[in-house]
């Protein structure tokens, strides 16, 4: 019944200096989960993973690996791999010697370790190229080589540290789809961690967004991004907008709450909303514009617009504040709303969420 | 086709293409300083080498091999040639100081150089200041001081003389004081190569060994010693080629007891005044210097070709 997890973080603080990157932070990753910590530049989301790593010390509290607290054990004693950002392949050794290093220090024999390296770079493509040397390989190849060789040693969770970060975009694109299928094939449980909120949206099963060294909300991709805990999850992941209203009355996950537009309505919210001063806030692709309004409408004035094919984003006035919404071109004629003019929009209560202001 | 062939440009500008021999125009004040600097003297020194010794010194002109057939045979008083050992044994017993001299300074640099490539900015350059700073005094007078640290009723005697050694005690004028000096010597030039190489080094690499089961010996031997291999050659380099030409430390540590060949150079040209024999000892030392140069310079190139 109760679900092993592979890694227990228990109110783990640290500082840098007067910097406080972590404040006492708690979550567990699941056994055999693609977790992620996704935030922007220092939410504390490397630190984590280099504690886990063996590379930081938390100042407070503990993590323990499959039970196990592996606070106080080195790197080299922790049955935990990672992928490294610059991917840090040793430029003197061959690939194969690289896959290998790992395999040699727990002492496996030769054989075996042929066998485990001829497997693994097969598993990533790069089979012809084990007597190649890094120098020699794209950026999406020594990704490869780095993955086969954190992967090799079978480690009981994997990290990954913004892997993806140095490749192109269309490679990015084609690694997540190879990495969510390594997790998959392997049942290894891999943390990673990314700035990229679509990287994170994507490859998931859950996510931890941090922000000023603390868990914003931890979830499954969809509840991140539908439910938003807080103005910060809601503004970090994809786009929103942010409208004043007044909670008027409260109920378990609802709020009824004044638009800036005169509408009262009654919306799902965060447990934690008292009455007064509250943000609504909605996504611009949750907007819909003219004939296709519908739900709670209101008039606004349209600033300006940008044509992008598939959608248009449109930025609007209303109730004196700045709305943007998207619009899905769905028909040739799709981009048909003009600059200046005054357009209906409108949007369904339950897309949208009452935050704390 | 050929119409726009006509239109592309040329490679080069033409103007460029004339001057082409302009960049080696340019590198003239530094071929002329390496010429008189460096190729003449040892032509020179080459040239005396195979002349002949002079009645009262000095030498003249020619093609004698007399200098060189002196390092291993003696002229007996009948004129008959026998094998002598004496010089061979000099040139040995400088290889092996040189050699002892920068294993010793390899094995203490290396921590020290990876020492201060951890520290933080400031504190680093600082450091690496402190290690030049034995090259802002004369040579001899760092010698010197070594004499009194060494000497009879110096530090370290007295140091000892705290655990019972004999008051009268000195540690001066044997082999391990003239090391003690060499290494003392050269050790800044073994430091700081290889604090530039270390200091190059990816510290995510030794992340990466550490994170794979890596322990300290696997990850100095597998990753930081390989990778750091070019500044430690530059760095024994540095330190057996001038150690090779050692005079100071072996007259006035080791008491002028040893022979080395830098002093037996100096001899033939000062009081020995036999400048083809002095001149061929130093060709002799030069070769040594090049064989072990060539012979890094192989073995450097034979890594990086390997696939």
């Amino acid at each position: 019944m109760n679900q092993q997890n592979a890694v227990e973080v228990n109110a783990v603080s640290k500082n840098f200096g007067s910097y406080q990157a972590l404040r006492s932070v708690s979550f567990n990753i699941r056994e055999n989960e693609f977790f992620t910590m996704l935030g922007p530049s220092g939410c504390g989301k490397t630190t984590l993973l280099r504690m886990m790593a063996g590379f930081e010390t938390p100042d407070a509290g503990s993590i323990r690996l499959h039970g196990r607290d592996i606070v106080d054990i080195p790197p080299h004693k922790r049955r935990v791999n990672t992928v490294f950002q610059s991917y840090a392949l040793f430029p003197h050794m061959t690939l194969s010697q690289n896959v290998a290093f790992g395999l040699e220090n727990l002492g496996w024999d030769k054989a075996t370790i042929r066998n485990r390296v001829g497997e693994m770079l097969e598993r990533v493509h790069m089979d012809a190229f084990a007597n190649r040397k890094p120098a020699q390989l794209s950026g999406g190849q020594r990704q490869r080589i780095a993955l086969a060789r954190a992967l090799a040693p079978d480690p009981e969770v994997l990290l990954l540290d913004e892997p993806l970060s140095a490749l192109d975009l269309k490679l990015r694109q084609a690694m997540r789809n190879e990495l969510r299928s390594l997790q998959r094939d392997t049942g290894i449980t891999f943390v990673f961690v990314t700035h990229d909120q679509e990287e994170a949206l994507d490859m998931s099963d859950r996510i931890a967004v941090l922000g000023s060294g603390e868990i914003q909300q931890l979830g499954a991709p969809s509840e991140i991004y539908e439910d938003p805990a807080n103005r910060f999850v809601a503004d970090f992941i994809g786009e929103t907008n942010f409208l004043d209203v007044e909670v008027l009355k409260t109920a378990s996950k609802t709020a009824t709450v004044r638009t800036p537009f005169g509408q009262v309505i009654t919306v799902p919210s965060t447990a934690a909303i008292g009455l007064g001063k509250a943000t609504l806030s909605i996504r611009p692709e949750k907007l819909n514009l003219g004939d296709q309004a519908e739900g709670i409408d209101f008039e606004a004035k349209v600033l300006s617009k940008q044509y992008l094919g598939g959608y248009t984003h449109y930025l609007l006035s209303a109730g004196g504040a700045e709305i943007r919404a998207s619009r899905r071109n769905a028909s040739r004629e799709g981009d048909v709303i003009p600059v200046g003019g005054i357009v209906n929009v409108g949007f369904v209560e339950t897309s949208a969420r009452v935050l704390a202001a | 086709m050929t119409d726009i062939a006509s239109h592309h440009r040329p490679l080069l500008p033409r103007a460029h293409r004339r001057g082409i021999k302009l960049p080696y125009l340019g590198l003239l004040p530094a071929w002329l300083i390496m010429g008189f600097a460096l190729i003449l003297p040892i032509f020179i020194v080459g040239a005396v080498s195979v002349a002949t010794r002079g009645a009262y010194g000095g030498f003249d002109w020619g093609f004698d091999l007399t200098g060189y057939r002196q390092i291993v045979f003696n002229e007996g008083w009948t004129g008959e040639m026998e094998f002598t050992a004496q010089y061979l044994i000099i040139i040995f017993r400088t290889i092996l100081l040189a050699a002892i001299t920068t294993i010793l300074c390899l094995i203490l640099a290396v921590p020290v150089a990876y020492w201060i490539a951890s520290q933080p900015g400031h504190r680093k350059s600082i450091l690496v200041f402190l290690v030049t700073l034995p090259f802002w005094m004369s040579m001899i007078l760092r010698v010197y001081a070594w004499m009194i640290i060494l000497g009879k009723g110096g530090p370290l005697p007295r140091f000892l003389g705290l655990f019972g050694a004999p008051e009268e005690m000195t540690l001066m004028y044997n082999d391990g004081a003239t090391l003690a000096a060499m290494v003392y010597t050269y050790i800044p030039l073994m430091v700081l190569p290889v604090f530039a190489s270390i200091e190059k080094l990816d510290g995510t690499l030794i992340e990466a060994a550490r994170d794979l089961y890596g322990n300290r010996w696997v990850t100095l031997r597998r990753v930081i010693l390989p990778l750091t291999a070019p500044g430690i050659a530059s760095g024994a380099i540095l330190v057996f080629v001038p150690a090779l030409g050692a005079v100071l430390e072996p007259i006035l540590m080791g008491g002028g007891k040893q022979m080395m060949m830098g002093s037996l150079i100096q001899l033939q040209f000062g009081g020995g005044r036999n400048w083809p024999f002095g001149a061929a000892i130093a060709v002799t030392l030069l070769t040594v210097v090049m064989l072990v140069l060539i012979a890094i310079a192989i073995r450097s190139a034979r890594r990086e070709i390997k696939p």
